[in-house]
């Protein structure tokens, strides 16, 4: 059981290699190969979590039997149990999904894709469950080069796109080392806990007030936290929509879980928010980031870029709990972590299902779609419902925790700017239902779309109600439904594993 | 004083300015190859603050000797340099990655020139 | 039989629910099979509500915990006096909106038939639960749920100024959710806890700014489905949905919603004395005696008949929102009642102007000339409607009325007496002639009796009744009258002996 960390990341790194050679054979197998691993990887997570939440207590593995401090720690506590969980589940239906989208929209990278995806999800849960400083960037940096070898194989501008994306992320990881540096010459060691115990005597140091300021800089460059966000646009617009299935709705959000970590159980209780104006600024940053998101996306004729705009307010909700520092606000933003991944996961992968069947990128063009794809465009609306935060789609609750945490911090302009921001998502994403279910007038329903860009009447055989097959329908199924449900159960979500995880912000 | 406060920091000195250099190419260099050198500079200013940080003066590498004996105070801290080693490794990971990126930008544009990529691809959408 | 009764309340929710998704999957082929389960349901659920009357006047308050759905906050059903008022008036009317709708649809011969009637069911599971909620995180939720089910009723036609009006609807209505729900939060933050108490359970400790800031978004939150001027213009707007639709919903359900919200602020979240202390009810007062009159002044202007009618809605609207403003018992007390009788008279009209569209394609007041002779049921009902609403006794609305005009005076605020008057006769103005014009006048169309299919007119019939006996034995109709002096003397303690 010890071991069970662990087998977290390393069955999904052994997956994307042995996906990687033998996918260059057999394409079926070597899907296969990192599909098996991300699923088994996600019942590994699961057990992880049903034995940290009944036993409350921590699983320890040392990384090849060396003693923490000395050696490298994973550590599965309530918060890592939630992350891991929701990046390999993220990562199950993605792969599910991605063979028919990526043969549609980039054919002959599949062999790559897979592996990169593995790898992927190997980072990210690589970086929630470990327990060292060193080992986060480490996990870090696996996760970005996995995401850019994910990104670069988009279309016309992808690489150009990823090239970006990959300068700025080497700053942000550079940012973060140089973080760890200085606290590590200052304290003696980059083991979470550790650092943790010795933090306390040390805390008018330059070096680490330094080092805390950097590592908090370079997680928000990973994290897309406005203005340092300006990469993102681009990046999930120029994307192929598996990709972008997979990388919006984890990737920053892993990044923000770092600096939440960071804050409740490295850097003592206050030294956040009292000591240095870090979580102030942050949600200075978020606030803006959530208006700034919310009115540009009004105005975007491309599908995607209207969700990563979307998405730029979203982890800026999450900054915003992490800024408000009182339990149900932090709470509500880690919640909207799970909340956020699940609904913009859910809407990307629309997205390339819009794409597959239809070849369609814009949404002017998307007119009338409702009669083409009645069941996808039922799941678009439940995203809809979900992202605008019509109860009881999990889309509410994070914003009704986040509004609470406002008021009880007395943060009068933080709440009225979730409020109008809300305002404002509904007013971008209804007028796309409005336009979705339109009536149009001589909209042939022809099943050959080869035209546009999409499937030809032969290739959409097999096909779940003449829409989308069942290896991409599945997963929306499956995200629709999980949107609704864990709005419904939130509160189980939020008493069994994220309130023990914000314990330490009640002076634990 | 400012000689003083030199001498005793030149390697960080060193190192910030180092780091200037790399952001400085990165932001305002419009080529993209150059975009990388910088990017590169920058990341080595790090390794060499992690470097720097170890030396300890009159210590030797941290390797068990008779002579030194088990003092620690005498060898110099084996973590850092372990940290740049890795560091080292996925900087050039990152590097090969983005070679490779601009490799088929330039097939794809014809130009490594940012504004013109930028130009191009806003006509093209 | 209680706890059976304390399941009642999730029961009748559940009963429209089911239907809803009965009624898509039996489609258009099985059309009599597919009605079926609109009455069934409509039938069930008035039923397990109507059981609930006699013990809710007792004292009874049945109900259950639902799950817990957010930390220390679950969805909770509790029967009250108010909700029991309201609930059993949307359920009786449906079941007669029902066959009024297969009627009316049928004849007409609108499309897409079975999505309509499966969310008319999913308004009214949402109405109930909202009349039900114990909290106000169970009142939100169904608010939003009710918001969000009617906007396909709201653009059943599918043409271009349908979706350009529903569009307008869902901004109004997802705006005043918002807001409903940061008051939520911002209530929550203070107070830690959510439930409705009779009396209230906000004071004046708080301080005005936030008591001022949570009435102000709550306002805005009911404001927009009370029809509270300057928030009121999606109700004129949202007439182009069909007339079944219009008559429930925008006269009956979700308007009534926004006034229920009303009646769940004053009564239960801030109680009346800290109410009428901190300056709110004067506010309010003074915003719905504006809306009274403007909106009277505005529905003699317009020939569209279902135009007249929303603003007429509109003005009768902020009558309840009035008495329950000036917060005197007895005007509480007439709220409430006006509640049911505006319903009554109101969907009775609406009915009307339905009967005539369908049978003779007129939308106009100025095309009725005479009509009188071919519909004389249904210009008999619409007259008993009208002169109910402009307050002439023997019909329901004179009595409810009185009480706000005898509240009016009680709480030294004899301006809004002479409101309620002058209303009264500005109700007269806008009704009365087109009964008189129906009869009086004539015309060459309408010279042959030919009313409209009885599937319509048997529910007319029904409403003028209920209407006209809810003025001549106030409690003789489900006891609407004692449950609304329950509400009153829950909310203020303060008792009536007797009836008129």
């Amino acid at each position: 059981m010890s071991q069970l960390p662990a087998l977290i990341p390393t069955t999904l790194i052994l997956a994307g290699l042995l996906s990687l050679l033998v996918g260059l054979r057999s394409l079926r197998a070597g899907h296969l190969i990192a599909l098996t691993g991300t699923v088994v990887s996600f019942l590994v997570s699961v057990i992880g979590l049903l034995e940290v939440t009944s036993s409350g207590q921590p699983i320890r593995y040392a990384l090849g039997g060396w003693i923490p401090p000395i050696g490298i720690e994973f550590v599965l506590d309530h918060l890592a149990a939630y992350m891991t969980t929701l990046v390999t589940g993220i990562g199950v239906l993605v792969l599910i999904y991605a063979p028919r989208s990526i043969r549609h929209e980039s054919p002959g990278k599949a062999a790559l894709t897979y592996p990169s995806m593995a790898l992927l999800v190997a980072g990210l849960a690589g970086m929630s469950i470990t327990g060292d400083l060193f080992n986060l960037y480490v996990f870090l940096e696996i996760a970005a080069l996995a995401a850019y070898a994910l990104l670069a194989t988009g279309r016309r501008g992808g690489a150009f796109a990823t090239l970006r994306y990959l300068l700025i992320g080497a700053v942000g990881g550079g940012f973060y080392l140089l973080g760890v540096g200085f606290i590590y010459f200052s304290v003696g060691s980059i083991n979470m806990a550790d650092v943790a115990a010795r933090l306390p005597e040390l805390l008018e140091s330059r070096s680490v007030i330094s080092g805390a300021v950097l590592m908090v800089l370079g997680l928000a460059l990973k994290m897309g936290l406005f203005p340092l966000h300006f990469w993102m646009p681009d990046v999930y617009t120029n994307a192929p929509s598996s990709s972008a299935a997979l990388i919006a709705p984890i990737m920053t959000k892993v990044s923000a879980y770092a600096i939440v970590r960071l804050m409740l159980d490295v850097f003592p209780p206050g030294f956040f928010t009292e000591a240095l104006p870090i979580a102030a600024t942050i949600g200075w940053m978020s606030a803006a980031g959530i208006l700034f998101g919310s009115i540009i996306a009004i105005g975007q004729q491309d599908y995607r870029r209207m969700l990563a705009y979307s998405s730029v307010g979203q982890i800026a909700y999450v900054g915003l709990g992490i800024a408000l520092a009182n339990p149900i606000g932090l709470i509500g933003g880690l919640l909207h972590i799970v909340n956020h991944a699940l609904m913009k996961g859910l809407l990307f992968l629309i997205g390339g299902a819009i794409q597959w069947r239809t070849g369609l990128v814009r949404i002017p063009d998307m007119v009338g779609l409702g009669k083409k794809m009645p069941w996808t465009m039922y799941a678009f609306v439940i995203a809809v419902l979900a992202m605008v935060g019509i109860p009881p789609t999990a889309g509410f609750f994070s914003k009704v925790y986040l509004m609470i945490g406002a008021v009880q911090a007395d943060a009068w302009v933080w709440f009225a700017v979730i409020v109008l921001s809300s305002l404002l998502s509904a007013i971008y994403f209804f007028r796309m239902v409005e336009f979705v279910f339109r009536d149009v007038e001589g909209a042939e329903e022809s099943a050959d779309d080869s035209a546009t860009g999409g499937v030809s009447a032969e290739e959409l055989r097999g096909a779940v109600a003449g829409e989308v097959p069942p290896s991409m329908f599945i997963p929306i199924a499956i995200l629709s439904a999980a949107v609704i449900l864990v709005g419904v159960f939130n509160f189980l979500i939020v008493r069994a594993l994220l309130e023990p995880a914000v314990a330490p912000l009640l002076g634990g | 004083m400012t000689i003083e406060f030199f001498a005793g920091r030149y390697p960080y000195i060193l190192i910030a300015v180092l780091l200037a250099i790399g952001l400085y190419g990165m932001t305002m260099k419009r080529n993209l190859l150059k975009k990388v050198i910088g990017m590169t500079i920058f990341q080595t200013a790090i390794y060499l603050f992690f470097i720097q940080g170890a030396f300890k003066q009159g210590a030797t590498i941290p390797v068990y000797t008779e002579e030194f004996g088990t003092d620690p105070t005498l060898y110099m801290n084996p973590l850092p340099q372990v940290i740049v080693l890795t560091a080292i490794v996925v900087g050039v990971a990152i590097t090969g990655v983005a070679l490779s990126l601009l490799l088929v930008t330039y097939r794809r544009f014809g130009s490594l020139d940012e504004e013109v990529i930028i130009q191009s691809m806003r006509e093209s959408a | 039989m209680d706890g059976f009764l304390d399941l009642a309340p999730l029961l009748a929710i559940l009963a429209s629910a089911i239907a809803a998704v009965a009624v898509p999957l039996t489609g258009e082929k099985r059309r009599n099979l597919r009605e079926t389960w609109t009455v069934l349901a409509a039938v069930v659920k008035f039923s397990l509500i109507a059981m609930m009357i006699p013990g809710v006047l007792a004292g009874e308050r049945y109900g259950m915990d639902l799950l817990e759905i957010a930390p220390g906050i679950g969805l909770s059903l509790r029967v009250d006096p108010a909700g029991l008022l309201f609930a059993t008036s949307a359920s009786f009317l449906w079941i007669l909106t029902s066959f009024y709708a297969f009627g009316y649809m049928r004849g007409a011969n609108e499309a897409k038939q079975s999505r309509f009637f499966s969310m008319l069911a999913a308004c009214l599971s949402a109405t109930i639960g909202l009349c039900f909620s114990g909290n106000i995180l169970t009142f939100v939720i169904f608010y939003e749920i009710l918001s969000v089910a009617t906007y396909p009723l709201v653009i059943h036609s599918g043409s271009k100024k349908a979706y350009e009006i529903g569009r307008q609807y869902l901004i109004y209505a997802l705006t005043a959710g918002i807001a409903l729900v940061a008051g939520l939060a911002a209530i929550y933050a203070v107070t830690g806890t959510l439930d409705f108490q009779p009396g209230g359970f906000l004071d004046a400790e708080m301080g005005m700014p936030f008591l001022w800031t949570v009435f102000l978004l709550f306002a805005l939150g009911f404001g927009v489905k009370a029809g509270v001027m300057p928030l009121q213009s999606w109700l004129p707007n949202a007439m182009i949905a069909p007339t079944p639709v219009s008559a429930l919903l925008h006269a009956v359900a979700v308007v009534k919603a926004g006034v229920f919200g009303f009646v769940r602020l004053v009564g239960y979240i801030f109680g009346p004395e800290l109410f009428g202390a901190m300056g709110a009810a004067t506010f309010l007062a003074i915003l719905a005696a504006i809306t009274i009159l403007v909106a009277s002044l505005i529905a003699i202007t317009k020939d569209d008949l279902k135009a007249r009618l929303a603003y007429s809605t509109v003005g009768h609207l902020s009558y309840i929102v009035l008495g329950i403003a000036i917060l005197a018992p007895q005007a509480m007390l007439g709220a409430a009642f006006h509640m049911i009788t505006h319903a009554a008279m109101k969907i009775t009209l609406f009915f009307c102007a339905g009967a005539i569209y369908v049978h003779t394609g007129k939308k106009k007041v100025s095309q009725l000339d005479g009509i009188g002779r071919q519909m004389p049921l249904t210009m008999a009902a619409f007259g008993v409607g009208a002169v109910g609403l402009a307050g002439v006794p023997l019909v329901g609305g004179f009595v409810s009325k009185w009480y706000l005009g005898v509240g009016a005076l009680d709480a030294g605020l004899s301006i809004y007496l002479w409101v309620f008057l002058l209303s009264g006769l500005l109700n007269a103005a806008y009704l009365v002639p087109i009964v008189t014009r129906a009869f009086l006048r004539s015309s060459p169309d309408h010279t042959r009796f030919n009313e409209a299919s009885p599937l319509m007119v048997v529910p007319i019939t029904i409403t003028m009744l209920f209407a006209l006996l809810l003025g001549i034995h106030p409690d003789g109709v489900f006891r609407f009258f004692s449950l609304a002096e329950a509400i009153v003397a829950s909310v203020t303690g303060v008792t009536f002996t007797g009836g008129i």
